[in-house]
């Protein structure tokens, strides 16, 4: 669980920087991000990468799905009066919740952008490259579409904002210096992939 | 003061339980809790109805052997506390008081608030022998510990094994008593020998019981009677991660 989040923060990393190249100017993120997503499409070893990615989705997943159900198991009847919430953050109790809006965000994401871009049929633009950017501009216009986004990224930042601590821990970080450090920029790395990701949606519907 | 008390009725771990309803009209307010439900069995015992059973056994706050969920909190209100040190000051006059076992398919229900906490030695168990040298007793200096060595391993020695921790885990983990256990010997020289062996055993031990997986919620140390750090899991985790790739 551990590792495999880790992996996909890091991923988020990447994911943010290439798709802030959508705020540059529109003549120049118009051919500048056609041509980077045709890169990420082209390159073999991002193409590798893509695979490792996709498993680690998968694996993620299911590694949540089976600790879900192994707790549950474990949990017994429940109490009559349970007022155990005062001793936890609620998006430390919700991370499958919190995990499952992300997946389900994730699927519409890859039908409407991945699919489109990988298996169906996009307009050229002035470099011959798949006009990927069109296509983001359009989806964008909407402003239920712009909303949806803005919930699975508010999801997936409170789903980093425990996530990221968390992985450290069970990967076996347990000095309390270093610990106090890593919650630190745990908090800095969620607030700052969220307002990153948010900013993107608003700012194509305002400006477009 | 008058403290009406909704505490759970189970006959036994085959039978289902229900919450009864009571009330006691003279409790004061320097009892601890325990006295309080003493109270309660006092006036049912009179009545010739079965007294309500519960753990418990220094009540000192040392032992761990009390610990009930009251008003769906372990050990109550206060944090840090055992149940037998929570006194009936911290309620009001006509409060009511909701008293449960100990949830988690781990313990399964003795008897009304009498759980069975046997997994939690079972965990121990795992562990095994510690190698000492025996004989006459040793030079005091020929293990050398440091005083802050000593403190960081008592501090997780601390652990009385209430299992609080499990109850009040949203998971029903047991990794913060068992990270307790595991730290207490990895801080300190004696007990080197055995390191990786005792750590694997107890950690899948604890995995083949009933308990769920930690997932770092923290809410382990803040219902924990002497407040064992969160970071002894995490010092479980990186006590099995290397002993696994030692293994």
């Amino acid at each position: 669980m551990a590792l495999t989040g880790l992996f996909l923060s890091f991923f988020l990393i990447i994911h943010l920087i290439g798709n802030l190249q959508l705020l540059l100017p529109e003549e120049q993120a118009h051919l500048q991000y056609n041509l980077y997503s045709d890169f990420l499409s082209t390159n073999f070893l991002v193409q590798l990468i893509a695979y490792v990615l996709y498993a680690t989705i998968l694996l993620h997943t299911i590694d949540a799905i089976y600790l879900t159900i192994k707790a549950k198991k474990a949990s017994g009847a429940g109490y009559v009066k349970d007022k155990r919430n005062r001793a936890s953050k609620w998006y430390a109790r919700q991370m499958m919740l919190l995990g499952s809006i992300v997946f389900a965000f994730l699927v519409i994401h890859f039908k409407d952008f991945w699919y489109p871009y990988k298996f169906g049929e996009l307009p050229m633009d002035a470099n011959g490259n798949k006009d990927l950017f069109s296509l983001v501009i359009t989806s964008f216009q909407e402003l239920w579409y712009v909303i949806l986004y803005a919930v699975a990224i508010l999801s997936l930042g409170f789903h980093l904002l425990h996530g990221f601590f968390s992985a450290f821990r069970s990967v076996g970080v347990h000095h309390p210096k270093y610990n106090q450090l890593i919650k630190s920029i745990g908090v800095v790395f969620a607030i700052s992939l969220t307002f990153g990701y948010l900013i993107i949606p608003f700012f194509i519907y305002f400006n477009f | 003061m008058k403290i009406h008390l909704k505490v759970w009725r189970q006959k036994n771990r085959h039978t289902k339980g229900k919450m009864h309803d009571y009330t006691l009209t003279e409790v004061d307010e320097e009892m601890s809790f325990l006295e309080m439900l003493d109270m309660l069995n006092l006036q049912l015992a009179k009545k010739g109805e079965r007294p309500v059973e519960f753990d418990h056994d220094c009540r000192e706050g040392i032992c761990g052997q009390c610990g009930v969920m009251i008003n769906g909190i372990a050990h109550g209100p206060l944090k840090n506390t055992t149940t037998c040190q929570l006194h009936m000051r911290s309620f009001k006059d006509g409060d009511t008081i909701y008293v449960e076992p100990f949830q988690a398919k781990a313990f399964p229900v003795i008897r009304d608030l009498k759980v069975n906490r046997t997994s939690l030695d079972e965990i121990i168990a795992a562990g095994g022998y510690v190698s000492v040298n025996t004989g006459q007793a040793p030079e005091a200096n020929t293990i050398l510990v440091s005083h802050e060595e000593a403190e960081n391993a008592f501090d997780a020695a601390a652990c009385i094994g209430c299992g609080a921790c499990v109850a009040t885990c949203k998971n029903a983990s047991a990794a913060l008593f068992t990270g307790a256990k595991i730290a207490q010997l990895a801080r300190l020289p004696q007990g080197k020998k055995e390191s990786n062996k005792r750590t694997i055993n107890m950690v899948n031990r604890m995995e083949d019981l009933d308990f769920g997986h930690c997932t770092n919620t923290e809410a382990c140390q803040v219902e924990c009677p002497q407040d064992i750090s969160v970071l002894t899991i995490a010092e479980m985790n990186y006590e099995y991660n290397k002993a696994k790739l030692k293994d």
